[in-house]
């Protein structure tokens, strides 16, 4: 009662720019995601662009002689970008099959204890380290792959002997370190798929298996689709688990050629590139996140048709 | 002639049999893979890991090998990111579950959140480099892999919040409204404690991904493994944040590299370790979040 100026217009005014204040602050942070792609998408232009310039898009992108330190040196990354290609398609190949059936297999055929202990399991791995898949790839597939070049290749002297680090451990790491993401979305997707589905396909006569591959994943096949390209980009984006199994040699993309990847090629010779070595890294760097740019497109119309078909 | 349909005359599907046995064969195959890998880094790891390993720093000069400056890095690494990301994050979700009205705006935002999360690191490594390493002029040093982080754990953080926010019964809302709170008191006394357990789960992801990253931090916080020198006031603790830091993850990939297989593995025990203890501190933190609803 002492405060004879108290007023609900003044404290209105002062709720209300603090009120605006408020909308705007959140606003800015709400934009700081689009600053940050939009800058990121900047940067690797402006970063990528000058290598073309100098040495030639056509130079760059379709040859196929990787020689920066040369006294002539020439810059192409084709085959880079052939493995990379290759690379991960042949992960998702391995990976996805064997991952959308473990799903599979937990989600419907699995006891239940046992799918109780595998399940989190599986979540753990998703949150391991790729460096340690890498580790793991050095000391156990190279010296096997090693002795099955020796195998192979006893008797071609053109051949030139990688010590196991090929295209195939590559792949297998790869295929491996996608397996809990592609196992963790199929599943909660097979999930997701209403009972009444399986209970009236089941009624209708249907053993489990057509069930489970007539019904449920046609009807879980847009958490599938989204499992995959995110088992995609992870593969395609992936350096350091691979780049010292691959063994990095800018070959054509042969199962037991030593090869690189984009990614194994900027982190490989980042630290020690200057010049046009380390602007043609940058362009790398620039094919990369163009791959990647078009995979987020793809995997956002997915999601889009996903959610129109839930709501139909 | 049998002309009655009978069960017992069903067609038996061979193929049924089959795919079961071809489902069986994958998941072991997934199963065994995973148990094997953690039980080959635990079994190799054990033998490496010892109290010095753990408390000191590597030196030539008194031969020993340690990873106490890596483990001193990851924690500034990780302060230091969420510090940012956090606050950015959270108010973030608030403007897109509160704020904004469907639109283009909000699909905007909404596309470049997904497309920030499926950026590969080493496309972050790449950027943080260039942007905050030379153009800002930070160097090598634990800031520059700090806010090279920063963008990399906002969509966890921002979608968590999100989640949680969902969470919150319209009622809440209308029922503060309704009594005269004002929208930013609302959302400061009724949305914001009831989003923590969501906001706490976005952390502790982002902290998973943090301690598990390389390629984004090879280039961006560099590989220094000695621990801050205090200094007369403590102030070294604060230069620490310009000088290059590697991570745990870096010091394995460097470790790698040297061939130095026993200390690699022994890292790799103490990440799988942390990976670990942060996964159950989601479960329970996912299950007490359930009970309270």
């Amino acid at each position: 009662m002492s405060d004879k100026n108290f007023s609900i217009i003044g404290s209105y005014k002062t709720k209300n720019t603090v009120e605006k204040t408020a909308g705007v602050i959140f606003l800015a942070c709400a934009f700081f995601a689009v600053l940050a792609v939009f800058s990121i998408t900047l940067y690797m232009i402006i970063s990528g662009t000058p290598a073309i310039f100098e040495v030639g898009l056509k130079e760059i992108l379709f040859g196929t002689v990787w020689k920066p330190n040369a006294a002539d040196p020439s810059y192409g990354i084709f085959y880079v970008i052939v493995t990379s290609i290759v690379g991960t398609f042949l992960a998702i190949l391995i990976g996805v099959p064997i991952g959308v059936l473990t799903a599979i297999f937990l989600a419907e055929t699995a006891p239940k204890r046992l799918a109780g202990i595998v399940k989190p399991a599986v979540e753990l791995l998703a949150g391991v380290p790729s460096v340690i898949y890498g580790l793991l790839g050095i000391l156990i597939l190279n010296p096997i792959m090693y002795k099955l070049e020796l195998l192979i290749f006893k008797d071609s002297p053109n051949h030139q002997f990688t010590g196991g680090s090929n295209l195939i451990s590559a792949v297998l790491v790869l295929a491996i370190m996608i397996l809990p993401t592609v196992i963790n979305i199929s599943e909660s997707a097979l999930r997701a798929v209403p009972r009444h589905y399986k209970d009236a396909s089941l009624a209708l006569g249907a053993t489990h298996i057509q069930t489970i591959f007539k019904v449920m994943i046609p009807a879980a096949k847009s958490g599938i689709i989204t499992a995959i390209v995110l088992g995609v980009g992870r593969a395609i984006g992936e350096a350091m688990a691979i780049s010292l199994v691959a063994g990095n040699g800018a070959n054509i993309p042969l199962p037991f050629n030593s090869v690189r990847f984009l990614t194994t090629a900027v982190v490989s010779e980042m630290s020690y590139a200057s010049d046009t070595h380390k602007r043609v890294l940058f362009t790398i760097g620039l094919v990369l996140f163009a791959f990647i740019m078009l995979i987020n497109l793809a995997l956002n119309k997915v999601m889009k048709g996903g959610k129109k078909d839930a709501n139909s | 002639m049998p002309t009655v349909n009978s069960i017992y005359d069903k067609r038996l599907r061979p193929l049924d049999g089959l795919i079961h046995g071809i489902i069986y064969f994958c998941a072991s195959i997934s199963i065994c893979l995973l148990a094997g890998i953690v039980g080959y880094v635990a079994f190799r790891g054990l033998s490496s890991i010892n109290l010095a390993f753990l408390t000191t720093v590597p030196s030539s000069l008194k031969g020993t090998f340690g990873i106490a400056g890596n483990i001193v890095n990851t924690l500034y690494i990780i302060i230091i990111t969420l510090l940012i990301a956090v606050p950015f994050g959270v108010g973030a979700a608030i403007y897109l579950n509160e704020y904004a009205k469907p639109g283009k705006l909000v699909s905007l935002i909404e596309f470049t959140t997904e497309t920030l999360s499926g950026i590969p690191s080493i496309v972050f490594g790449l950027f943080g480099y260039v942007f905050f390493g030379i153009t800002l002029g930070l160097g090598y040093s634990i800031l520059t892999g700090a806010l090279t982080l920063v963008l990399m754990v906002l969509p966890l953080i921002t979608r968590n919040t999100q989640e949680a926010l969902k969470t919150v019964p319209d009622s809440y809302r209308s029922g503060a409204l309704g009594i005269g709170a004002t929208k930013w008191y609302m959302i400061r006394t009724i949305l914001l404690p009831s989003a923590i357990p969501g906001i706490i789960t976005g952390i502790i992801l982002s902290i998973g991904r943090i301690v598990g990253e390389s390629a984004a931090l090879l280039f961006t916080a560099g590989s220094g493994f000695l621990l801050p020198k205090l200094g007369e006031y403590g102030e070294g603790l604060f230069q620490k944040v310009l000088q290059p830091g590697g991570t745990l993850t870096i010091q394995l990939f460097l470790s790698m590299e040297k061939a130095d297989y026993d200390s690699a593995f022994g890292i790799a025990l103490v990440l799988l370790a942390i990976v670990f203890g942060i996964n159950m501190l989601t479960k329970y933190l996912a299950h007490k979040f359930n009970v309270n609803k």
